[in-house]
């Protein structure tokens, strides 16, 4: 593929850059990224993946914009509230960048649509906000051999570590999901919309560093940040012999529906 | 003992703690929902009581963090 003068120009500043260059660009705009959730970390990154030239994007949300998502799901404006996140966010990126391509599913992933839509795409970003869909995204392409990064907020802290097949998975580090309620959401706690930006250009940057192949990944590591002290921090982290999916002796082997089998899987770790 | 917990050096008060004795110790919430490294390894949560933790060990506290999508 060759690039255009146009395209040239408006990628410039990622051309000039040694380990992006023209071929990078054009391995961009050839590369299929799949966004989980429309909101705080799926808006920062699908805004930046688009203005990157990635060629396709795919948005997964089944939900409707929030006069209180506004405060930091920066690809919704006022006057999107009630509109399917997933229409707000494909105008927004088209309207950014015509070179990108913006496919929408309009629903929430479960185990039977997960595998189907993750299949044609080359890096996965988990912008949920929910246990058992991080687990299901975790599973399912731990399953299908496909990089994810792993995204979570809460309050002022976040962190994340991205997965590549051979990596330490989420599972390696939180065995299963906490029982419902917990551990509270966004919309339970709070959130400082900056930090959802924060984490979301994070995974962006993750995405397009796996996509030009340069520079080293956030893999088998998690990187954790307090923004209310602007603290970062690294955890090193491995493959855990004894994890459910990856382990030496999994036991899932077959995904499994989220949000049923929380104390099952609660209690086979405890055992 | 002197431990590194969370990548910061600390002194603290115990001798032959556990694990679980440790949490306790540094107050944390929910331990239950606390994924331990220690030295390198995840514990299970039955370790927690059996794992005993010595001078100079490298303890980290994991905490679940979601949030991203909802409002």
């Amino acid at each position: 593929m060759n690039l255009t003068e146009e395209q040239i120009e408006r990628y410039s500043r990622h051309i000039l850059l040694k380990d992006v260059g023209g071929a990078g660009q054009e391995k961009l705009l050839q590369a299929k990224v799949l966004i989980i959730g429309t909101g705080g970390l799926g808006a920062p990154a699908a805004l930046y993946l688009a203005a990157a030239g990635v060629g396709t994007i795919g948005l997964v949300d089944g939900d409707t914009v929030d006069l209180s998502n506004l405060q930091r799901q920066v690809i919704h404006f006022t006057a999107d509230v009630n509109r399917l996140k997933v229409e707000s966010a494909r105008e927004k990126m088209e309207a950014l960048n015509p070179d990108v391509r913006v496919v929408t599913y309009p629903e929430r992933v479960n185990k039977d649509n997960i595998a189907a839509i993750i299949r044609d795409y080359d890096f996965i970003i988990d912008g949920t906000d929910n246990f058992p869909a991080k687990f299901l995204i975790n599973d399912a392409c731990v399953l299908s051999g496909k990089p994810f990064s792993h995204g979570g907020i809460l309050r002022f802290d976040g962190q994340t570590m991205t997965y590549v097949p051979g990596s330490a998975c989420y599972r390696c580090v939180f065995n299963a999901p906490p029982p419902k309620g917990a551990v509270p959401t966004c919309s339970e706690a709070g959130i400082l919309g900056a930090v959802a930006g924060m984490l979301g250009t994070v995974q962006a940057a993750e995405a397009l560093r796996y996509i030009i192949g340069k520079g080293r990944l956030l893999t088998n590591r998690l990187l954790i940040f307090n923004a209310l002290d602007m603290e970062y921090r690294q955890v090193n982290i491995r493959r855990n012999p004894e994890c459910p999916i990856c382990g030496e002796h999994p036991t899932i082997t077959e995904l499994v529906e989220a949000e049923q089998p929380i104390c099952d899987l609660r209690s086979r770790y405890h055992a | 003992m002197k431990l590194v917990i969370n990548g910061q050096e600390e002194t603290v008060e115990l001798q032959e703690a556990t694990v679980a004795e440790l949490l306790r110790y540094k107050k944390v919430e929910m331990p239950e929902m606390v994924s331990v490294e220690y030295n390198g390894r995840f514990l299970r949560q039955a370790e927690h009581e059996t794992v005993r933790v010595k001078d100079g060990d490298r303890i980290e506290f994991l905490y679940f963090m979601g949030g991203g999508m909802a409002g």
